[in-house]
């Protein structure tokens, strides 16, 4: 099954989830107290999905580890190399 | 009988790990990378060799490749030139069919995979007898040089929304750092189909969906010194092109 697949398959399910408490769907009697909490909650899990996206994208561009000791290191490295080969004959 | 020794590992496990280059336009870079390849194989003592693939570059890196192995010697610097630029999937299967170990390494030849961490993906690999190590920049003490603000946050964005379309088991998915069972990269390379950063995507994609074990290793990624580095809107789009792609269809 591909992920495009398992993705509609959950959306299905939870909009006829949804469909069944704040529509009442099958006439179950869902009580309005219950109807009234439901019919709003997809908006608010987009949007909490939403701010949780950006809190984690931010926090991930902030913590991006720089590695300045690794190009420090390489400079040094580079240098080291150039002069090593150009003893063992390499003509650049 | 005694000449056979000398290529043989000095851990005599058996492993030999073949790296494969591909090359196009690194003059610069070939000879800085195979002289320190050369210094963390030997200092670890593992049993390697190295494929060099360059696509007919016009500023000579083959002529720089052949010196290299009058230097280092034909048993570890293998050429396998190509006429012209096929890009960088065939390089690797036309690299593969050359490779006599039975690990197989790919990397960039630009020096921004440094050959440090080879001890590191070695030693992961064989603690978890994983079919694939991966590098990862996003993980521990991994992480990038020269890289701006806009380039991060395109970098971390395109990894979030992909991993949260994909759930690949893997933090990594467009770095190219990676250490494969030979059997399982000639596998994983002839049902890949993606070109560019969707490419290396895929392989890891398609690693999960055949059940292989993923270990990661991580790296830091030193932007390219020598050399253009690219990143614009074209990559973007075919970057979102291949995630959908990929999306639907795996
Ligand atoms: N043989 C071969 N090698 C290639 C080709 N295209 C790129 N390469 C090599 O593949 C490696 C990765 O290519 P890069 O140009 O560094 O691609 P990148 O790392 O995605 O992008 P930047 O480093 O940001 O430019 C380098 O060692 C290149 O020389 C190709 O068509 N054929
Ligand atoms: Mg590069």
């Amino acid at each position: 099954m591909t992920k495009l697949l398992e993705w509609v398959g959950v959306a299905l399910a939870l909009a006829a989830a949804w469909a069944l408490v704040a529509l009442d769907a099958l006439d179950a009697g869902v009580p309005r107290a219950l109807r009234e909490v439901a019919w709003p909650l997809p908006l608010y899990l987009l949007v909490a999905f939403g701010c949780y996206s950006l809190a984690t994208v931010g926090y991930r561009v902030a913590t991006f580890n720089d590695c300045d000791d690794a190009a420090e290191e390489l400079r040094a490295q580079i240098g080291e190399a150039r002069e090593d080969l150009t003893r063992k004959g390499l003509k650049w | 009988m005694a000449g056979g020794t000398s290529t043989r590992s000095r851990r005599g496990d058996g492993e030999k790990y073949s790296v494969l280059l591909p090359t196009y336009n690194e003059r610069e870079n070939l000879p800085l990378i195979v002289w320190l390849l050369v210094k963390y194989f030997g200092e670890s003592g593992y049993d390697y060799e190295i494929i060099v693939i360059d696509d007919g570059s016009p500023d000579g890196t083959l002529e720089i490749a052949e010196q290299l192995q009058k230097i280092y010697g034909e048993d570890k610097i293998l050429l396998r030139p190509r006429a012209k630029k096929l890009g960088l999937g065939t390089a690797y299967i036309h690299g593969i069919k050359h490779a006599t170990g039975n690990f197989i390494f790919i990397m960039d030849a630009d020096l921004s995979h440094h050959p440090k961490f080879i001890p590191e993906f070695i030693e992961k690999q064989k603690k978890g007898n994983y079919d694939l190590v991966s590098g990862t920049r996003y993980q521990g003490n991994g992480g990038v040089y020269g890289w701006d603000l806009r380039r991060k946050l395109i970098s971390r964005g395109a990894n979030f929304v992909t991993q949260v379309l994909l759930r690949p088991g893997a933090s990594d998915l467009t770095g190219s750092f990676r250490l494969y069972k030979k059997k399982v990269l000639e596998g994983l390379i002839e049902r890949c189909v993606s070109k560019g950063y969707v490419f290396q995507m895929e392989m890891i994609v398609r690693a999960r969906q055949l059940n292989y074990s993923i270990g990661e290793v991580p790296i830091s990624f030193v932007d390219r010194v020598y050399g253009e580095s690219k990143l614009g809107g074209n990559e973007i789009v075919s970057f979102l092109k291949g995630l959908l792609t990929l999306f639907a269809t795996t």
